[in-house]
């Protein structure tokens, strides 16, 4: 390579041009006769005209929403579902807690307790959408498959609660029975190809 | 000792002399694995994950001594071959499931599976059956244990309780090739683990012990874990409280472990209470007796209004030693501003035996702690029911006894099933109530120099001796000829003949002698046992270090101005250092802060007792006050240390300090007082939010600061009176609190569950007409009271035990001041 092509620095010659821009007013009276000058010049109904045009022809390109929506990719990050075991129905958390260490936000929090079968039971479980970040960690770290993302971004709500409810976010047992639940495939998902990468243990039976 | 030094990894290092490899590289911050060596316990040797080379040799850090010069090596290719197998092992059938396991990362196994890297798993072995057991306040899954022996060793030589122990697991045996493939030492390991898991030494699967709950805290993984802590809550979530217990004098270092209470309730609540449990060992009330915090208190300025002036019109505070060093203080500068008489009874009793002991011995304060106690290995015990005047009294004799190859003696007129099962060396003598001094005249007659001591005791002391002559029967051995026929081969001839040959053989053969003996009166009045002396000669041999505890008892007994006095001339005059149990948490505090005077006036105030008005940390008083786990402060523990505590509850009422300032005295915080505690007496002039509150690595306890000793004048009068032949006829009752109990503060907790009443033993029970349940009436000359018969199987004998741990019972009104009374029980 030849050093001919750094060392001529004359931006110029290879297509550049200085944009010639109007030095800014610095003195009063300057700054008056711009602001004069832009407001009749009428720049706005330009614009107007435009938007105007554009709705009396009808060819529009936008999504229509809400009667329209766009569809949501499998990993998309939107109001936590809370999933059930495919075997049993019963619910996934196992009350680990991990979640609720990893949140970022600090907006996850259950409380838990021991059941009459000697298991950790999560007897609350809440997370405060409005601080959550929706980051992913949750799902990630979760080491059941329980804490997932799901497509529900519409939080409009005169309440925040509305979404924090763990029965608002848990698989409704119809959903699990007509076996319709959905696998969430974004962060914390197994991979397609998980069993050829894990080490068997030795068992002795 | 003196000191050596050794070199590990290339580290100069200085040590004392017989310490273990282990413990001078962690003083010295050198990282050694270990899994199942506990600081102030015997080594166990289970994990042997701890191996060294030391010059050359592969030893095991946590039970080789080292010696001056030695090289050591903590990790070569072959150690690490053999952690590698030991943590292989150890995850064999360990099940996955970290995310409900109680320790929740703060496990031992996890952090040595990932600090060795093992990432793959080479050895199996068929399970067994490992259901988990409910043992009353402890849970044990043996499907998570590790049997590192931890908690059998924490029980044994710590606690002295001896409850577990490992079983039969009942497992096949290992496959044969391993033996061959593994490193020496992991097979050996492993051996061990696949035929044993932890169970109880009683037989049963029900848990008799005095539920310290040690064991739980000392378990590397979740294998034992508190019940009442059972899936509440991570370890991570929980923010840790420093803080100092407030049960007893003994001040364990603490953590009161807090958190939200739930979701819906921001407030903080504690959920457990953690310890350092390589340099500090718990009791059950300390550990579990945690939420006794008066919630309920706000800030009513009626009632504020009413006890500023109840405070005006009244003459006298009357108080309980459950209080921190700051308010003793502000209570006696109220003294000094407004002239209250400031009523604390069992706490004047102590300083009125300490001013006595110091008489003699020219020390404000006792010269002994129990750290020293824990060192020494030859420990005596007067007058103190040990296992609930001071659990940690208790651990510093039973420790003694294990880890130093010690002994001890133990006086106490009740019989306590607990220390005499604290092994084969511990000696006990339950003699008469009020002979107290006789105990003491008998370690001065043992142990005293008689060279030294002044004329007039060795004399009374040699009024006991005389010789008697006893008929013993004694073994001795005998040579005996005896001429044996046998068949020979005669070499020459080569033919078979028969010899005579003369054999000579030795022969045992009991033989009764007349011997005379020394026989000491004081022996018999103490009703010892008849082979007393014999069991102590042979306790005493290699015994170094002499320590004397003495307890309450001592403190309110008729005589115990003298018996002051006999104590400090066992400390002076014999190898003994002496430590005193103080009666309550902080009983030496207001020892050493208050004026106290004996009579109530017109119009009392009470803090935590009775009163015309009645302030109370309990919450049932006039005027709410914080208890002790809602304040800042410091109380002084038997150690002589002024140890620092911290708030852990939220509390929303009024102080002493609130009312100290309405009344004219001046204090943002009651804790502005650290500062101003009198030197004189021995405290330093610290801020409190200088005192530390933790332990370093090797041990050393950096918890506020160590009284000064400060020296007083001493009386040449060393003379002591004769002890009283006073007894106490009849049924006879004692004031003491059953295991776990030792104030209204530990009755109001939700975890100490024990049932308030009258005491007897199974013993008692079984030959006397009572049964448990029944309902009894005691009468003293002092007074009566009514209550239910309950069987505590943690005393024998004939005494009937009365509590004080429920205001109800009221049981004090029994007593003149000395512990111990007669009464006539019968049933109602």
């Amino acid at each position: 390579m030849k050093m001919e092509a750094f060392n001529d620095r004359n931006v110029a010659d290879n297509g550049y041009f200085l944009v010639d821009i109007e030095d800014y007013p610095t003195d009063g009276w300057g700054k008056f006769k711009r602001v004069v000058r832009r407001s009749f010049k009428g720049e706005l109904f330009v614009g107007l005209w435009v938007v105007l045009r554009e709705m009396i022809k009808f060819d529009i390109h936008t999504v229509q929403y809400p009667e329209e929506k766009m569809p949501i990719g499998p990993r998309y990050r939107a109001v936590h579902e809370m999933k059930r075991l495919w075997e049993s129905d019963a619910e996934r958390c196992i009350g680990c807690g991990l979640c609720e260490k990893i949140c970022i936000s600090d907006c996850i929090r259950m409380d838990t307790k021991i059941d009459e079968n000697s298991r950790k039971e999560v007897t609350e479980y809440t997370i405060n959408l409005g601080r959550c970040i929706f980051c992913g960690y949750c799902a990630e770290v979760c080491p059941e498959l329980a804490i997932t993302h799901g497509g529900e971004y519409e939080q409009a709500s005169e309440q925040r609660e509305h979404f924090v409810d763990y029965e608002y976010m848990l698989t409704p047992i119809d959903t699990m029975k007509a076996k319709a639940q959905k696998e969430f495939e974004g962060f914390g998902a197994i991979t397609p190809h998980e069993d050829e990468r894990v080490k068997k243990t030795p068992l002795a039976y | 000792m003196s000191k050596i030094t050794i070199n590990i990894d290339g580290k100069e290092i200085q040590t004392q002399e017989g310490a273990y490899i282990l413990n001078a590289a962690r003083a010295n911050d050198i990282f050694i694995p270990a899994i199942c060596y506990l600081t102030r316990c015997s080594p166990t040797l289970a994990c042997r994950i701890c191996l060294v080379e030391a010059d050359g040799k592969q030893v095991y850090a946590c039970n080789a001594k080292a010696k001056d010069g030695m090289n050591i090596t903590t990790s070569t290719e072959t150690i690490e071959k053999e952690r590698r197998a030991i943590m292989e092992v150890y995850d064999v059938n360990h099940p996955l499931q970290c995310g409900v396991c109680d320790q929740s990362g703060e496990c031992e196994l996890q952090n040595y599976t990932l600090e060795i890297g093992v990432d793959s798993q080479s050895y199996s072995v068929k399970d067994v059956d490992r259901s988990s057991h409910d043992w009353g306040h402890l849970h044990y899954d043996p499907g998570l244990c590790i049997v590192c022996e931890r908690c059998v060793t924490a029980c044994k030589d710590m606690i002295g309780d001896n409850s577990l122990k490992t079983i039969a697991r009942g497992a096949d045996p290992l496959n044969a090739d391993y033996k061959a493939e593994m490193p020496k030492d992991a097979y050996a390991m492993w051996n061990k683990l696949n035929k044993s898991v932890i169970g109880l030494t009683n037989g049963t699967d029900v848990l008799d012990c005095t539920s310290c709950g040690e064991c739980a805290a000392v378990c590397p993984v979740g294998a034992l874990v508190d019940t009442q802590f059972m899936y509440k809550s991570n370890a991570w979530e929980l923010k840790q409280v420093p803080a100092t217990c407030g049960h007893c004098s003994a001040g364990c270092q603490i953590t009161y472990d807090i958190k939200h209470a739930s979701i819906d309730n921001p407030e903080d609540k504690i959920y457990r209470v953690m310890n350092e449990w390589n340099y500090v060992s718990l009791c059950g009330a300390g550990r579990y007796g945690f939420d006794y915090q008066n919630a309920t208190a706000t800030k009513d300025e009626a009632a504020f209004e009413k006890a500023i002036e109840a405070f005006k019109k009244a003459d006298t505070i009357a108080f309980t030693s459950t209080i921190t060093n700051e308010e003793a203080y502000l209570l006696q500068k109220m003294k000094e501003k407004f002239g209250y008489k400031l009523v604390n009874n069992e706490a004047k009793a102590f300083q009125t035996f300490l001013a006595n002991y110091s008489e003699i011995s020219g020390t404000k304060l006792y010269s002994s702690d129990l750290e020293k106690v824990h060192n020494s290995n030859f420990v005596v015990s007067i007058g103190s029911a040990l296992k609930t005047d001071n659990p940690n009294a208790r651990y510093a004799l039973n420790n003694s006894m294990t880890v130093n190859k010690g002994a001890g003696l133990y006086f106490h007129p009740l019989k306590d099933p607990i220390i005499e099962g604290l092994g084969k060396s511990i000696m006990t003598v339950n003699h008469a109530p009020l002979q107290e001094e006789v105990a003491l005249y008998l370690i001065l007659d043992l142990f005293g120099d008689k060279t030294k001591l002044p004329s007039t005791i060795v004399e009374y002391l040699a009024s006991f001796h005389s010789q008697k002559t006893i008929t013993i029967q004694e073994t001795v051995k005998e040579k005996v000829i005896e001429i044996v026929q046998e068949v020979k081969v005669n070499e020459e001839t080569g033919e078979e003949e028969e010899i005579e040959v003369e054999k000579s053989k030795m022969v045992s053969k009991k033989v009764a002698k007349d011997v005379e003996v020394d026989d000491n009166k004081l022996l018999e009045i103490l009703s010892a046992d008849a082979k007393f002396m014999e069991v102590l000669e042979k306790n005493l041999k290699k015994k170094t270090t002499f320590e004397l505890m003495v307890g309450p008892d001592l403190y309110t007994h008729p005589n115990a101005k003298n018996i002051a006095r006999l104590v400090a001339l066992v400390e002076k005059y014999s190898a003994f250092s002496v430590t005193m149990i103080p009666t309550l948490t902080n009983s030496l505090g207001v020892a050493l802060l208050c004026e106290l005077d004996d009579e109530k006036g017109a119009y009392t105030v009470a803090y935590n007792t009775d009163g015309d008005y009645v302030l109370s940390g309990l919450g049932d008083g006039d005027l709410d006050m914080p208890a002790i786990n809602q304040q800042e402060g410091t109380l002084t523990s038997i150690n002589k240390r002024v140890n620092p505590t911290n708030a852990a509850v939220v509390y929303n009422g009024y102080e002493l300090n609130d009312i100290a300032n309405a009344l004219g005295l001046e204090a943002e915080n009651v804790i502005d007082y650290t500062v101003e505690l009198p030197i004189s007496v021995g405290f330093k002039s610290e801020e409190f939010d200088n005192l530390p509150n933790h332990y370093e690595n090797d041990g050393t306890e950096v918890r506020g600061y160590v009284l000064e000793n400060v020296a007083v004048d001493v009386s040449d009068d060393e003379s002591v009176d004769k002890f009283s032949e006073d007894k106490l006829e009849g049924s006879i009752i004692y004031l003491a609190n059953p295991v776990r109990q030792f104030t209204e503060f530990t009755n109001k907790t939700s975890n100490l569950d024990e049932v308030s009443g009258i005491y007897m033993s199974e013993e008692f029970l079984s030959k006397s007409d009572f049964n448990e349940g029944d309902t009894v009436k005691v009468k003293t000359t002092n007074g009566e009271l009514t209550a239910n018969v309950v069987s505590d199987n943690k005393i024998t004998g004939d005494i009937v035990v009365l509590p004080t741990f429920d205001k109800k019972l009221n049981s004090e009104a029994l007593f003149e001041a000395y512990r111990f009374n007669s009464a006539s029980i019968q049933k109602v």
